[in-house]
């Protein structure tokens, strides 16, 4: 890379540069050599950044109308959808903003696994991912309480209970977050306040996801590395960016359709209901960005056990760099991967659709058999598949379609292409 | 690039079919009339949410509260739109409590356009023991509050059946073939010729619902007509800006013999 070299031509650009170098940065920013061949599935890592500042955005404006006050929550909300200027847009917006986040963080995390973005070197910025992950869905879950509908209240009782199931001190932890004796005004100022704070969280730690990433460079679709920057890549700008604006303006056009067309499809009904303390709805569901999860925490019989499974499903992705004992990254070589893969997606899907049906019968059965092959997916056949799998022939740069390179051979060629950096 | 629009367009279908399959929990399907304001284009009927406005106050208003709505939308564009001096003397026949004056009384004066609509009881405990422990719902969101939205309370509003022999039901029960459980508290409100119509339309059963629940709808999403017309200019600049991005993308990536 070439921004250690980097001087910036003007006096005063010099001047400044030298105490604070910004204009290094946004030189390496701009410079920053980006596989050739990377296909439509990575652009949404820009698409996310978009989704995190629209949510910032409109969640700034939201803030200056909305009263985080049990009593006055909900018609607060119903004062931004009727009186505020373009608050059913900006509400609209924020709502399914987080919908459209998710989308865009499944189809980001399902790439990373098709690919194998999580293995060496890039098994930090896989780590860090997964905390934004993880954030993102306390930010959701914590969002979705504020209108103070009947599934804002149900959700937020159910998801605080699960706290309970904490042996000894679980009461006192679950009447700790409460800041009382069951879901109310409390609660709900202090999920305001983390649903403001955990935004800004998250912009930090994708800061440190792009600085990480900026260190090995992007993975790419053949999963080998770079063998000469000169041949195999290109500037991020103006590529890279022209064609990450591209993918974002179809995906704004997904987000504007359910935005002006069909804004509550992905909200459920009973959100329109104030809470009610007396009156527990039919079917509790959380938002469907969650409901895998869901049916993985109701397929254990036992609370604590559940809680624990649920968890797990999440923490076992950090650890997946060392699941995976393959050597090649790509899926592309690697043809029973790739069958273990679509398996696996087909899985997650079942467990959401089960996710929103109540759990009894045969719905149970089924998040029980997906639950339990979750879990096998990471925990059996992965590892076992690095060591058995015969892998296809890797090509020996990823503009050569030359094939008889090597995972191995890969490794040690990057020896060569640190020395061609320098 | 053609592998790009059909994802983008079967992730659409999945997504509209698959929460509606979800959402479609009732049994009965549901009766439905032709809406004006679905679809991208649609627009509320103006004489029908006028006229729904005359069955909510006539029928509805009695025991159900409007509490997020004010005289004022009555005439605001995309609604009803009452002329300013409809909607002030709507306002106007109803009586309302202010104060406290500056002998630090209660008084009571007709409302204005800025007031919200008049509820019919003054707590939730008057409202139920009015009406045999039941609470008649608010109705300003009322039709995003029912999963199948105008069609669950067109329906339910037409859905007063005799009971299927099997089943008992309570004094101050009634059946309904689209409730969810069957069950309602409400009896039937509509039958034919229940109000007069001022613009001579004939007051049918089938048309006090569609036009109340019309009405409803407006209630509950009264920038809908702004939002399809915002929408629509917002996606034509999209898919322009995005044919635009796409042939710069091309040019600039031509310089590379890499395809995209």
């Amino acid at each position: 890379m070439s921004d250690h070299n980097y001087t910036p031509s003007s006096k005063f650009g010099k001047w400044f540069n030298d105490r604070l170098p910004l204009l290094t940065l946004a030189n390496h920013l701009t410079d920053y050599p980006t596989p050739k061949n990377l296909n439509y599935w990575w652009t949404f890592g820009g698409i996310l950044t978009f989704c995190l500042i629209t949510q910032i955005i409109t969640g700034l404006v939201l803030a200056m109308h909305y009263i985080a006050h049990a009593d006055l929550a909900f018609s607060s909300v119903e004062h931004i959808m009727r009186d505020v200027n373009y608050g059913w847009l900006i509400r609209y917006i924020h709502a399914n903003g987080a919908s459209m986040f998710f989308l865009a963080v499944y189809i980001h995390i399902f790439r990373s696994l098709f690919y194998g973005s999580y293995k060496a070197p890039r098994e930090i910025i896989w780590i860090l991912g997964i905390m934004i992950y993880l954030l993102m869905m306390a930010a959701a879950f914590m969002g979705y309480v504020l209108p103070w509908g009947q599934m804002s209240f149900w959700g937020a009782t159910v998801i605080t209970n699960l706290f309970s199931a904490i042996p000894l001190v679980g009461e006192s932890i679950t009447t700790w977050l409460w800041g009382g004796y069951s879901v109310d005004n409390p609660t709900l100022t202090r999920f305001f306040t983390l649903h403001y704070l955990i935004p800004f969280l998250i912009l930090g730690l994708v800061v440190l996801h792009i600085w990480a990433l900026h260190v090995p460079g992007n993975n790419n679709p053949v999963g080998i590395d770079i063998q000469k920057p000169s041949k195999d890549t290109v500037p991020f700008h103006p590529y890279i960016v022209i064609k990450d604006l591209f993918a974002l303006l179809l995906f704004m056009i997904v987000f504007a359709f359910f935005v002006f067309y069909s804004p509550n499809i992905l909200g459920h009904a009973d959100n329109y209901i104030e809470a009610n303390p007396l009156v527990t709805p039919a079917h509790i569901v959380p938002e469907w960005y969650l409901l895998p999860f869901y049916a993985i925490l109701r397929s254990i019989p036992d609370k604590l056990l559940g809680v624990v499974a649920m968890l797990s499903a999440i923490f076992i992705l950090a650890a997946l760099p060392w699941l995976d004992t393959s050597k090649v990254r790509s899926a592309v070589f690697r043809p029973l991967y790739k069958q273990f893969y679509w398996i696996l997606v087909i899985d997650v899907l079942i467990l959401g659709y089960v996710g929103a049906m109540p759990a009894e019968g045969l719905y149970l059965l089924i998040a029980r058999v997906a639950t339990a092959y979750y879990f096998l997916h990471f925990l059996l056949i992965l590892p076992i598949l690095g060591k058995i799998e015969k892998t296809t022939p890797l090509p020996l740069s990823i503009t050569s379609p030359v094939l008889g390179g090597s995972a191995d051979l890969a490794m040690a060629k990057n020896t060569d292409v640190r020395k061609e950096k320098l | 690039m053609q592998r790009i629009f059909k994802i983008l367009f079967l992730l659409l279908i999945l997504n509209t079919n698959f929460v509606n399959s979800i959402s479609a929990e009732n049994s009965s399907k549901l009766l439905t009339t032709d809406w004006s304001f679905k679809g991208p284009f649609g627009k509320f009927d103006r004489a029908s949410l006028q006229r729904g406005y005359q069955v909510y106050n006539e029928v509805c208003a009695s025991c159900h509260s409007l509490k997020y709505v004010s005289y004022r939308n009555l005439s605001e564009k995309g609604g009803p739109e009452f002329s300013v001096k409809e909607a002030k003397a709507i306002a106007a026949s109803f009586e309302i409590t202010d104060g406290p004056n500056q002998d630090g009384e209660m008084f009571t004066r007709p409302a204005k356009l800025s007031d919200k609509f008049v509820m019919p009881y003054s707590n939730e405990e008057e409202a139920k023991s009015a009406n045999g422990g039941a609470y008649p719902p608010d109705m300003s969101v009322l039709v995003k509050a029912r999963a199948g939205g105008a069609d669950y309370i067109y329906s339910v509003l037409l859905g007063y059946v005799d009971p299927p022999e099997n089943i008992k039901l309570d004094d101050g029960v009634y059946y309904n073939k689209y409730m969810y459980g069957n069950k309602i508290k409400m009896p039937k409100q509509l039958s034919d010729g229940l109000v007069e119509y001022s613009d001579g339309t004939n007051a049918t059963e089938e048309q006090m619902a569609k036009d109340v629940t019309s009405f409803l709808m407006w209630t509950a999403e009264p920038h809908l007509e702004q939002r399809h017309k915002t929408g629509f200019r917002a996606i034509v600049y999209l898919i322009i800006l995005t044919v635009l991005v796409y042939f710069s993308m091309k040019k600039i990536w031509s310089r590379v013999e890499t395809n995209v």
